[in-house]
């Protein structure tokens, strides 16, 4: 066989046709609004740093000092969790290319047979059958695919996404299959250090006025007062209605982790109603279904961003008269002039990209490729 | 000129592309359908090709388990605001370089000598397992020639 193997490294995500903004070399991805990503933000820093300024240092003295380390704690963990939920990949199905929507155009017009002229063809429907119930999966004429159970396209990402929940404008991204188990996380921990804020307010100003008179507490520091009074109302009446917010979240994802569903399926009712109890996805065991959902595997993602930055395109070649190319394996045909360039691709494919978060040692597909390219070579000379 | 002519003759082109279907009956687990493709009948034997699709479903099937391994990730890797992840490689990845070096393998053993190629399915997002078909060496059109495959076989 004369053909040549060559491995091309290309980055899905820099291909992508949906309406997302990549940043840090493909770290980072997030929809295109994120104006409401960055209220969020300030808002959890910016009551978190009054805290820390205002009540932390009475109640560490007159109190207990690990009530701010805790705080700090949880401040980094919502944090963590929320910038995780924000930037990582939702788990968006890259669209087809040219010759799979093809193919499975031709698919479709061999099971609809002849459509007679002017009448509208039948809808792009494929049934599955998972665990006894029929699952109907439905054609995507953005993406060019059958969607696979679960997933759904989000219009203002314009991309299909895995088990898609729903797109969150608080964290500036949609909430799918890789990243629910962090905007759980996210909601959970904010609740905690909403009502941990809110508490611990209270008691500040409780325990000052315990210690003389409750206008007093605010009249410490003549110069102050104002300015202390304005600063915990604020503190407490932002954590209050976050509270009932946030608070309701948690616990209506709580629910939905419960019955292993999406928020999606909840809007659609496809599980509820007279389809009670028909949800196939579902282990009908809540501590099952919870463990699923938050301890399962950490998928990667299909574009290559973060956890699988790197995905390589292995193809065939021809080499043709057509293109005056050299060929990408140097032969005893090969003018001399050309065989370092090749070299030096084939250095360049080898060497190993860092990634982050998730960073591996070695690319995990540097190494088969080149050991390929030697043996597909070494299969041509004979 | 860097071929001579009667090499060129032999130089393969695409000819089609045939995709294998992800298989849900189980649920959204990553499972490839089993169902061998007719227009593959001419170019490699049945029983090669489940058996790649078999080796592959339970790779990922592997790679998917929930179970004590996943749980106990899932529960550090929590307790570490996730930041572990930055020097340990998740189960999924380390599953997903075997399967690639896995399929690297059938490409060079079983596949590229009969003019086929095997594309990981991370590289298709995970829907389809495509397979390249190339025209055999020594035929002019685009028919595959038998003879070409059976003689390759022997190797």
């Amino acid at each position: 066989m004369s053909a040549v193997m060559i491995t091309r490294k290309v980055r899905k995500w820099e291909k992508l046709p949906g309406k997302n903004t990549f940043c840090c070399d493909g770290r980072v991805m997030m929809a295109r609004q994120k104006g409401v990503f960055y209220l969020t933000l300030f808002l959890i820093t910016g009551t978190c740093a009054l805290f820390f300024a205002f009540e932390c240092p009475y109640l560490a003295v007159h109190l207990c000092p690990a009530i701010p380390v805790f705080a700090v704690l949880l401040f980094l963990f919502v944090m963590a969790m929320l910038l995780r939920t924000s930037f990582s990949d939702p788990g968006v199905l890259p669209r087809a290319l040219p010759e799979e929507a093809t193919f499975i155009e031709m698919e479709i017009e061999a099971a609809n047979g002849n459509v007679p002229a002017g009448q509208r063809p039948p809808p792009r429907i494929r049934n599955v059958q998972i665990n006894n119930q029929i699952v109907k999966l439905k054609y995507c004429y953005t993406c060019k695919i059958f969607r696979p159970p679960r997933a759904s396209h989000c219009s203002i990402c314009d991309n299909c996404v895995d088990r898609f929940d729903h797109h969150c404008p608080w964290v500036g991204n949609c909430v799918g299959k890789r990243n629910y188990r962090y905007f759980y996380l996210f909601t959970l921990s904010l609740s905690l250090l909403t009502i941990y804020i809110f508490t611990f307010d209270i008691v500040h100003v409780v325990m000052r006025s315990m210690n003389g008179g409750f206008l007093n507490t605010l009249k410490e520091t003549p110069g102050t007062y104002p300015l202390k009074l304005s600063l915990t109302v604020l503190e407490v009446l932002v954590c209050f209605f976050t509270l009932w917010s946030v608070v309701g979240l948690t616990g209506f994802h709580t629910y939905l982790i419960s019955l292993n569903q999406t928020t999606n399926e909840d809007i659609k009712g496809s599980w509820s109603g007279k389809n009670r109890g028909q949800n196939p996805y579902s282990h009908k065991n809540i501590i099952k279904n919870c463990c699923e959902v938050l301890c399962g595997p950490t998928y990667p993602s299909n574009i290559g961003t973060a956890i699988n930055p790197t995905v390589s395109v292995t193809m065939f070649i021809v080499l043709s008269l057509q293109k005056t190319t050299a060929p990408l394996i140097p032969n005893e045909h090969t003018p001399d002039d050309a065989k370092p360039s090749i070299a030096a691709s084939a250095e360049k494919n080898a060497s190993p990209k860092e990634e982050h978060p998730a960073a591996t040692k070695v690319p995990p597909l540097a190494s088969p490729e080149t050991d390929a390219e030697t043996s597909i070579a070494k299969e041509r000379a004979h | 000129m860097f071929h001579n002519l009667q090499e060129l003759r032999h130089s393969p082109s695409l000819v089609t592309k045939v995709f294998i279907q992800r298989d849900y009956s189980e649920g959204t687990v990553c499972r490839f359908q089993a169902k061998f493709p007719s227009e593959l009948d001419n170019r490699i034997e049945r029983t090669l090709l489940e058996e790649t699709v078999k080796t592959l479903n339970s790779y990922y099937a592997e790679a998917e388990k929930i179970g004590g391994q996943s749980y106990l990730e899932g529960c550090l890797a929590c307790a570490t605001a996730y930041i572990i992840f930055l020097c340990m490689e998740t189960r999924y990845e380390k599953v997903l370089r075997k399967i690639s070096g896995f399929i690297q393998e059938q490409n060079e053993k079983i596949y590229a000598p009969r003019g086929l190629l095997l594309t990981d399915p991370i590289e298709r997002g995970m829907r389809v397992l495509e397979i390249s078909v190339f025209e055999d060496r020594g035929s002019g059109g685009s028919s595959p020639s038998s003879t070409m495959s059976s003689g390759s076989s022997a190797r």
